[in-house]
């Protein structure tokens, strides 16, 4: 190779080229690296030169992305050789190696000096460019004479002096101390009388920075830089090597004319009007030409002078030039000066004045915004956006809303939001928000965020006038068949509200109404179960005169049919539970569930939002996707809010640090309905508690004045142990080990929620991710069960690598149909799993899961619904058949006696229900005692048959935690797993402990919540 | 601050240089130099050379296999920027004589003085070719 011989470092090149993969690369850099150590370890009898071409294979390495951790003290040490060639590569690969804080740099910082104020240029070059490079505070103090020293010598020449210029940027940079003010701003305007071009270009970076930090001390430079740029543009006495293209420096140009836009005016006449000559000749004197680099090099020029003639104020002649200029650059297919006339036009709009003229460019800046190139969309929303006032709101946000349907994904979020806020902001009338926000929700759904819709309901609650149409509308969208999750909860919130107010139209009777909510109930996840639960209360208790078969209709939901009554959701549970015994009051707790009172009118909302993160949406947005999409290998550390309430770190590729709160998919409705709710100025009334603890309290905060004080606390307590520990004590129960490998994406719900769900239920969700959502249907005969489990994609590229193993108990014998390798974008693919029960257990099948998306290895392990109690049929008996079967099944082991402890309190009627939905039937009557159920179930499997099984709960009125429970079958296992599984429903499930009376006393109104929380950064917002 | 960082990758997204004139971790110059080129190395002729990535712009242009990329604030001229990198090109192309990848490859030290005499601490410190390639010849003479 013709280097200088450096040989070895041309063939370990070459090697690396060669390798066929990463892991050939990694093996031949191992070798390398293990090389150099070796021969660094023994230092005796290394050259200069082995050296030199060591610590280049280290910067070769180290470039290629691998940790060099040693060394770094031989890279270093070149610094001091004596000879150039050495000395150059210590120079080099030591600010390319090492930071500023780093300890070997210190050690080196003599040597620096040394060679700063020696005689050798080069080696003043070398160091100069070194501390340019990494010098810390620590060289800013030590060096900083030194440099400006060489900078105004008349003696150094200038390769010296331009090094010196921006070494002393870096100085200043590190401690603003070192430049001092009174004795620079004479030495800089001298400086700017520099005819060579290189000292010239940077000394002018380094007055930016002066400028930029004082710009009153450096005033005399002003004039100076008018001249250097009027020298420039003229082309007058540039040398030919400054010249690129034809065109006299542009960076230079570039430049000054950057450090005079720093300056706020000019007020010498004399240099303002040879200013605005020279401008005016660049803007009038650049035209298209055919090569591409003399065209890029003067719309630099051209460009930098727009944004300085923006920033003087300029006469309205030559702003309006400059829009017409900006209007042709928009309209080029050129996609670069395109993009930079979206760009520069957008700059425009804080000129007065100009509004008017850049308004008659829409139509083409719509055009850029459907353009497949997503930079210059991107430039062509923030101008949209930018220019967006009540004239062209209507168009604008129309446009928008258009290109949502083909816009980029990436872009969905940031383009939703400046939709939703342009909306807001500019509505000409009220009903057209409604209108475009539930089109955005509509079209967008995934991507909008929660605040979207929450002020859309602020919006309706407080306009008397708009109930109606919102509720008409929220009807229509609720009609159509596919109905995303964010428009079911807004459409049901609002129909709860108002659809009363349509009562006399065609299709909106109070039962129509409720049908077309609770036709979604199936599709919907747990959070927004709630909501819908609320809207039943709230459309139960509008409906007068009390329609009988409606009320029937939703206490059954409330109660029994959907069994939320023992549903392991706290939160449904909970609703059901209150609002059945609300609506039950009837005409007296009416109040309650009335319309909300309205919001407090506060000053834009979203739009301060949206302001504050203006600079970073679109980066927020593709982040948060990307965190979705496809996690890499950077570890962030994430705000997240998962249901089991511990944040988990997740990896996403960012490069450093960052908080986003808005990535976790577990929507907390709860907070949603208790910010609406304080909002509403109902805080006086609200207990001050832990957010989403128990939102209904302040939900149903006027209620307060009937119960009696102080059982809030105790109450909230419940509910909140019960959520903790509802997980853990049903994972405890499982005879797997149970979890979610080492996966480092995180599960969208909580699995052993999911999971318990289905237990009780034979179809719904039990896991999803952001790339996966694995469903399962079942049906179950006797002891044959028959599920499918249904895979279904959720992103635009395939999932592969996938593996489905079920892991079966010694009681089951299960058969999985084929699980494709691959599951296409947006599929989703369904795989029949048969199951015999051979024996009770309470063994539970595992079903080990893994895909792949992009490089990511996802193993999940879920313990599957094919549990005891499916292998169950409710069997009512008589006192007849009862009693002698009782009596002949005596003693153990076909009998079985234990008295329960620690059993989660629960009124009769609930423990009935619990028991009633394992599909064990309650014989009610049979027992003399009240406070004593007698239940009964036929248990199916392939050894026992059918075999009848008879239970017997005796409770303790005084001391519900406890219970003495009687099992009788004539399958002694069978006895005692039956025992045990119905014991482990007793104790586990977390239900509610207090009558459904929250009875918060009167606190004072202190809304305090936690600064991290979602309902208190979006208090702030409204 | 200016220029953030100088890439040079090729198509394969492989890394032929990278000089960073703000501090990075290793394990933050993978992941950016892995995100940026996924990003830039996407986007067609037709499109536009500047790209948006986080707080600042990444410049780019591509010359047969090679990627230069160059990430600069978000208020730096982009075209500037565009023809600062075919600036350096004609350089190399003067030293080397019709620049490949593999002379960078090879001659990564030569491609780094070049730059160093180009850029410092994120600013443009020369444009002059000739005065570029002086301590370049120089360590040819010496060495």
């Amino acid at each position: 190779m013709a280097m200088h011989g450096m040989r070895g470092l041309s063939i370990f090149i070459s090697d690396i080229r060669n390798c066929q993969n990463k892991e050939q690369e990694r093996l031949r850099v191992d070798k390398e690296l293990g090389n150099i150590r070796n021969r660094f370890k023994k230092e005796k009898g290394l050259t200069p030169y082995d050296k030199k071409k060591y610590v280049w294979k280290m910067l070769y390495i180290y470039m290629l992305g691998y940790d060099v951790d040693f060394g770094h003290m031989e890279a270093v040490s070149l610094i001091s050789a004596p000879k150039y060639p050495e000395k150059q590569v210590g120079y080099i690969v030591t600010s390319c190696l090492l930071n500023e804080n780093h300890d070997f740099l210190r050690l080196a910082i003599n040597t620096v000096r040394n060679d700063i104020i020696g005689q050798n240029e080069t080696f003043q070059c070398l160091a100069l460019t070194l501390v340019g490079n990494i010098g810390g505070r620590e060289f800013a103090e030590s060096l900083a004479p030194d440099v400006q020293k060489l900078l105004l010598s008349s003696s150094c020449r200038p390769l010296v002096r331009k090094k010196a210029a921006l070494c002393l940027l870096r100085l200043f940079r590190k401690n603003p101390d070192v430049v001092n003010v009174d004795g620079w701003a004479d030495r800089m305007t001298q400086l700017l009388d520099e005819r060579d071009l290189g000292v010239l270009t940077s000394s002018m970076s380094l007055l930016v920075a002066l400028v930029s930090n004082n710009h009153e001390a450096y005033w005399t430079c002003l004039p100076k830089c008018v001249k250097i740029l009027e020298r420039l543009a003229r082309n007058q006495d540039v040398p030919q090597e400054y010249t690129y293209y034809g065109i006299p420096s542009p960076w230079l140009q570039v430049k000054t004319m950057r450090a005079l836009q720093y300056f706020p005016t000019i007020e010498d006449p004399n240099t303002r009007r040879t200013l605005f000559e020279v401008l005016q000749w660049i803007l009038m004197g650049t035209d298209v030409v055919k090569n591409v680099n003399k065209n890029n090099a003067s719309h630099a020029v051209l460009f930098e002078a727009l944004a300085l003639v923006m920033h003087l104020d300029a006469e309205k002649e030559m702003m309006s030039q400059c829009v017409a200029l900006l209007g042709k650059f928009i309209a080029v297919r050129e996609p670069n000066i395109r993009y930079l006339g979206l760009e520069n036009m957008t700059r425009m709009l804080i000129v007065a004045d100009v509004q008017e003229s850049i308004k008659r460019h829409q139509a083409q800046i719509i055009t850029s915004l459907k353009d497949p190139d997503i930079s210059i969309c991107r430039r062509a929303l923030d101008l949209l956006y930018g220019m967006c006032d009540i004239t062209n709101a209507k168009d604008i946000v129309e446009e928008l809303l258009q290109y949502l349907n083909s816009a980029d994904f990436t872009m969905l979020e940031e383009l939703s939001l400046k939709a939703a806020i342009l909306a807001e902001k500019f509505a000409p009338d009220l009903s057209w928000y409604v209108d475009v926000i539930l089109q955005l929700i509509e079209k967008a759904g995934d991507f909008i965020s929660d605040d979207i819709w929450f002020h859309v309901v602020q919006f309706v609650t407080n306009n008397d006038d708009l109930q109606p149409y919102a509720a008409a509308k929220a009807k229509e969208y609720l009609d159509k068949p596919a109905v995303d999750e964010k428009m079911v909860k807004v459409c049901a919130y609002i129909l709860g509200e108002y659809s009363h107010l349509l009562a006399r139209r065609p299709g909106c009777s109070p039962k129509e109404i409720f049908s077309i909510i609770h036709e979604k109930l199936p599709s919907v996840s747990t959070t927004t179960i709630p909501l819908l639960l609320s809207a039943y209360a709230k459309i139960l208790m509008h409906t007068q005169p009390p329609d009988q078969v409606l009320q029937n209709q939703i206490w059954t939901i409330f109660t029994k049919e959907l069994r939320y009554e023992s549903c392991i959701d706290a939160e449904i549970q909970q609703r059901a539970v209150e609002y059945f015994a609300l609506s039950r009051k009837g005409a007296a707790v009416m109040d309650i569930l009335g319309e909300m009172p309205k919001f407090p009118e506060r000053q834009s909302s979203l739009i301060k939002k949206a302001e504050d993160a203006e600079a970073d949406t679109a980066e927020q947005s593709a982040l948060k996707l990307r965190a979705q999409q496809q996690p890499s290998n950077a570890l962030v550390v994430t705000d997240q809010h998962p249901s089991n309430g511990e944040p988990l770190p997740v990896f996403v590729g960012q490069l450093s640090v960052v908080k986003a709160p808005n990535m976790n998919n577990t929507e907390d409705h709860s907070s949603t309905e208790q910010v609406l709710s304080q909002e509403n100025g109902n805080l006086s009334q609200v207990d001050q508690q832990p957010p989403s603890a128990d939102p209904l309290s302040d939900l149903l905060g006027p209620l307060a004045i009937e119960g009696p004080p102080g059982a809030t606390v105790q109450y909230e307590n419940s509910a909140v142990s019960g959520l903790e520990s509802g997980p853990d004590v049903v994972d405890g129960s499982a005879i797997v080990p149970v979890e979610v490998g080492t996966n480092t994406i995180q599960p969208i719900g909580n699995i052993a929620v999911r999971f318990h769900a289905l237990c009780l239920k034979d179809s719904g969700v039990l896991y999803e991710d952001p790339y996966i959502q694995i469903g399962i249907k079942a049906e179950w005969r006797a002891h044959q069960g028959r599920l499918v489990l249904f895979l279904g994609n959720k992103n635009t590229s395939p999932l592969v690598s996938v593996q489905a193993l079920i892991l079966p108990p010694a009681h089951l014998k299960m058969e999985l149909s084929l699980v494709p390798d691959t599951i296409p974008p947006r599929a989703q693919v369904q795989c029949p799993l048969e199951v015999v029960n051979l024996r009770p257990s309470r063994d539970v099948a595992v079903l080990d899961f893994s895909y792949k998306f992009g490089t990511h290895m996802v193993n999940i392990k879920l313990r599957l619904p094919a549990v005891l109690n499916k292998f169950l049929q409710p069997l009512p008996v008589s006192a007849e058949e009862f009693f002698p079967q009782w009596r002949s099944l005596s003693g153990p082991p076909l009998k079985l006696q234990e008295v329960v402890r620690g059993v989660r309190p629960m009124a009769l009627p609930e423990m009935a229900n619990l028991l009633h939905s394992y599909r064990i039937a309650i014989s009610p009557g049979l027992d003399p005692n009240p406070n004593n159920l007698v239940a009964s179930t036929t248990f199916y499997s392939e050894n026992t048959r059918a075999i009848v099984c008879l239970v017997r709960i005796e409770t303790d009125p005084a001391d519900r935690t406890q219970l003495r429970m009687t099992l009788a079958s004539g399958d002694p296992t069978l006895t005692f797993e039956l025992k045990e599984f119905i014991k482990e429903q007793l104790v586990s499930i977390p239900t509610v402990a207090q009558a459904p009376t929250p009875a918060p006393p009167a606190a004072p109104p202190t809304p305090q919540i936690p600064p991290n929380d979602p309902a208190a950064l979006l208090t702030d917002l409204l | 601050m200016g220029i953030r960082f100088i890439l040079m990758v090729n198509k394969q997204g492989q890394t032929r240089l990278a000089q960073y004139y703000e501090w990075l971790t290793l394990e933050e110059r993978r992941a950016l130099e892995g995100e940026i080129v996924r990003k830039c190395l996407a986007r067609n002729e037709q499109q536009c050379s500047f790209v948006e990535h986080r707080n600042y712009k990444i410049v780019y242009r591509r010359y047969a296999s090679l990627f230069f990329l160059v990430g600069v604030d978000n208020d730096e001229n982009e075209l500037a920027i565009l023809e600062f990198i075919h600036l350096l090109v004609e350089t190399m192309d003067r030293h080397f004589g019709n620049v490949c990848e593999l002379d960078i490859m090879f001659h990564l030290e030569k491609a780094h003085f070049m730059l160093e005499e180009m850029v410092m601490n994120g600013c443009i410190v020369e444009t002059s070719k000739a005065n570029i390639l002086t301590p370049v010849q120089l360590l040819e003479k010496t060495s």
